[in-house]
């Protein structure tokens, strides 16, 4: 049993297993507490004082948290579908056709990922209410416009992203198959590429979902007293006092976005083995 | 047995005089760019050939066959499928259908639905559908795997079902895209046999394109053969192999030595041609050739129309020519042993290299050559191929 680690196996000698350790423990330990002390039956939540779920009720009872949490789903379910379609687009366009600055569109795409969420935020803010006000006086989920779009801005570059990387895989003479079948150019869109894309899809519309949810900054600059989100509420909440009210209601942020992971890796796992045909 | 065949040959002559090419390329140039892919290239392909382009990469060949399917638009000139211009009909508007190099079997369809695929554009109702896609399996034997989705297939099935859906349509042409590449040595042999079977069987013209010579020459009925964007010769494999036009057919076609030489003497009953690289002995030909006494020729004779002998003093007699012609001799250098023949690579006095190949008729060889053996190679009158280009 006890055999020798090969010369390779740097994950069977202790430096590199308590380095491990040490890497899992910061990862994880304040997360870790944060959940267990969601269960903390004491309201100043400093020490454990025994387990309780009372804070799980209040957590349900409580109506503004309960529309912060509506408002979230709603912002990302919408700007979910506007990403989804617009960076499919994108990618299909610039993996498509070869047009005069190309490049410079694909660089230019990118960009909400790389710019600073701070400054996103004030762009969004300044953009919001001087250049295009909108209107907050709007029903709901109108008033949520605004929000909407901002979480589009920044969701769409990933799902090209990812669109295009699997466009890399399309065997183009699938489409050519299906053109030569007596498909037309919408028909082979549909029947071929459409089906070839669908994991990209599925799994760029999870990321935008779980990146809407969890945005806090632009949120935080885009939203108005009508309009908070579910995180936004959170650290208002947290203003106050850090009670087990907050602990529970970011644990059931983090057990949502998990679950969503989960699911989209379950959905690429199954679209990889579909090589070409 | 040759009666019958004789008396085939000429139905089969009259038959095609009267018919009008299925296909015809007129003038077709394509370039992408700057660079010229199809140059000029007029070309009839009659209805009932199973017709291989032939070249290497690179010659156009494939662009020929995308420029018939659709997929390109020719720079210029016109393409005729059934005597009418198909300028610039788009793919599905074609009576012609590809099997792809890829097979580009569509990955999330079943076999049944891929097959169904050509039919349900066309609007075809479902029941009639049905049958023809049943129809159509059984026809490349895979009746049993209508309900497989692609990738529980092997590389022969995929191409099998390619096959279908390009054939329930029934087109007036089937083209194919190196349909054999992908497959392994032993299945390319049994597919070479099956895809000629069907083709017969269906009655329908093949295209294929193709760099793979031996493909060629083992399945087409006409062969085309490219070189940089223009057609080189066309005619039957035997024809081809037995006379190339030109030094480019008679190298990529099988194998070949190639001599430089001139024409010292041409008469109706005899030529000969004196290469530097065979002296002293003239190359001999019992037959007129091409080109004026004086005039540079390549003289290319094919390995197994070489034969070697035993070293003597005196030259060996070559069969149909005066003595002290048509040979050389030399040191054997290497042998490839390929089981049904060996491959003997002969150094002649001038330093050039000859490929002379025997089959190896016994299990031992009575008169075996080994290497560093001096030897005698000698040829038939009839064995070279003079050539002007």
């Amino acid at each position: 049993m006890a055999t020798h680690p090969a010369p390779l196996e740097y994950n069977r000698r202790w430096p590199m297993r308590l380095w491990l350790f040490g890497v899992f423990f910061f990862l994880y330990a304040p997360l870790v507490a944060l959940i267990a002390f969601s269960f903390n039956n004491s309201k100043r939540n400093i020490v454990w004082q025994g387990f309780t779920l009372d804070y799980y009720k209040k957590l349900f009872n409580n109506n503004e948290l309960m529309l912060a949490f509506a408002n979230s789903l709603t912002i990302a379910a919408c700007a979910t579908l506007i990403a989804v379609v617009l960076g499919a687009m994108a990618a299909i366009i610039l993996w498509r056709f070869h047009f005069w600055g190309k490049s410079a569109a694909e660089g230019t795409m990118a960009l909400p990922i790389v710019v600073p969420e701070i400054c996103m935020g004030v762009a969004m803010l300044v953009f919001f209410t001087r250049v295009m006000p909108w209107p907050t006086d709007l029903a709901w989920p109108l008033n949520l416009g605004a929000i909407i779009i901002a979480h589009a801005t920044f969701c769409f570059p990933f799902v090209a992203m990812v669109v295009r990387a699997r466009l890399e895989s399309f065997n183009h003479e699938e489409e050519e198959a299906a053109r030569d079948l007596g498909a037309n150019d919408w028909q082979a869109f549909r029947d071929v590429l459409l089906p070839h894309l669908m994991p990209a899809l599925i799994a760029g519309a999870l990321l935008s979902f779980t990146l809407s949810l969890d945005d806090f900054v632009i949120t935080f600059f885009t939203s108005g007293p009508n309009t908070v989100t579910f995180p936004v509420k959170v650290y208002s909440m947290l203003r106050f006092s850090v009670t087990p009210e907050v602990n529970a209601a970011s644990t059931m942020l983090i057990v949502l976005t998990v679950a969503l992971m989960f699911v989209m890796m379950a959905l690429q796992r199954r679209a990889a083995p579909t090589g070409k045909g | 047995m040759s009666v019958d065949q004789a008396s085939l040959g000429h139905v089969r002559a009259g038959a095609v005089e009267k018919a009008k090419p299925i296909i015809s390329f007129r003038n077709v140039v394509k370039t992408f760019g700057t660079t010229v892919a199809v140059d000029d290239v007029s070309l009839d392909i009659e209805a009932g050939d199973f017709f291989a382009l032939l070249g290497p990469s690179g010659c156009g060949k494939t662009t020929l066959l995308r420029m018939l399917a659709g997929l390109e638009v020719p720079t210029n000139g016109q393409i005729l499928i059934d005597g009418v211009d198909m300028g610039t009909t788009p793919p599905n508007k074609r009576p012609v259908n590809m099997v792809f190099q890829s097979y580009a079997v569509f990955p999330h369809m079943t076999v049944r639905d891929n097959v169904g695929y050509g039919l349900r554009m066309d609007g075809v109702p479902k029941d009639l559908r049905a049958e023809r896609v049943r129809e159509a399996l059984e026809l490349v034997q895979l009746g049993a795997l209508g309900g497989r989705r692609p990738d529980q297939l092997s590389g022969g099935q995929r191409q099998r079902v390619a096959l279908a859906r390009a054939l329930v349509k029934k087109p007036k042409v089937l083209l194919l895209d190196e349909p054999l590449s992908a497959l392994d040595a032993k299945l390319r042999e049994a597919m070479r046999f099956e895809l000629s079977q069907l083709q017969q069987t269906v009655g329908i013209t093949f295209i294929m394109v193709t760099h793979d010579q031996n493909e060629a020459l083992a399945i087409a009925s006409q062969i085309a053969v490219m070189n940089k964007g223009s057609i080189s010769q066309i005619g039957k494999p035997a024809d081809l192999y037995e006379f190339p036009a030109s030094r480019f057919v008679a190298d990529f076609i099988g194998s070949v030595n190639m001599l430089e030489g001139r024409l010292t003497k041409d008469e109706p009953s005899e030529a000969i041609v004196a290469c530097p690289e065979l002296a002293p002995f003239p190359v001999h030909m019992p037959h007129a050739v091409p080109g004026n006494v004086g005039a540079p020729v390549w003289i290319a004779i094919r390995p197994e129309k070489m034969n070697l002998h035993k070293n003597s003093v005196e030259p060996p007699q070559a069969p149909e020519c005066p003595s002290a012609h048509n040979v050389a001799r030399g040191v054997i250098k290497e042998i490839s042993y390929l089981g049904d023949i060996s491959i003997y690579h002969v150094a002649i006095a001038s330093g050039r290299m000859l490929r002379v190949s025997r089959p190896n008729r016994s299990r031992w060889d009575q008169e075996g050559f080994d290497w560093g053996e001096t030897v005698w190679v000698s040829w038939a009158g009839s064995s070279p191929i003079a050539l002007l280009s």
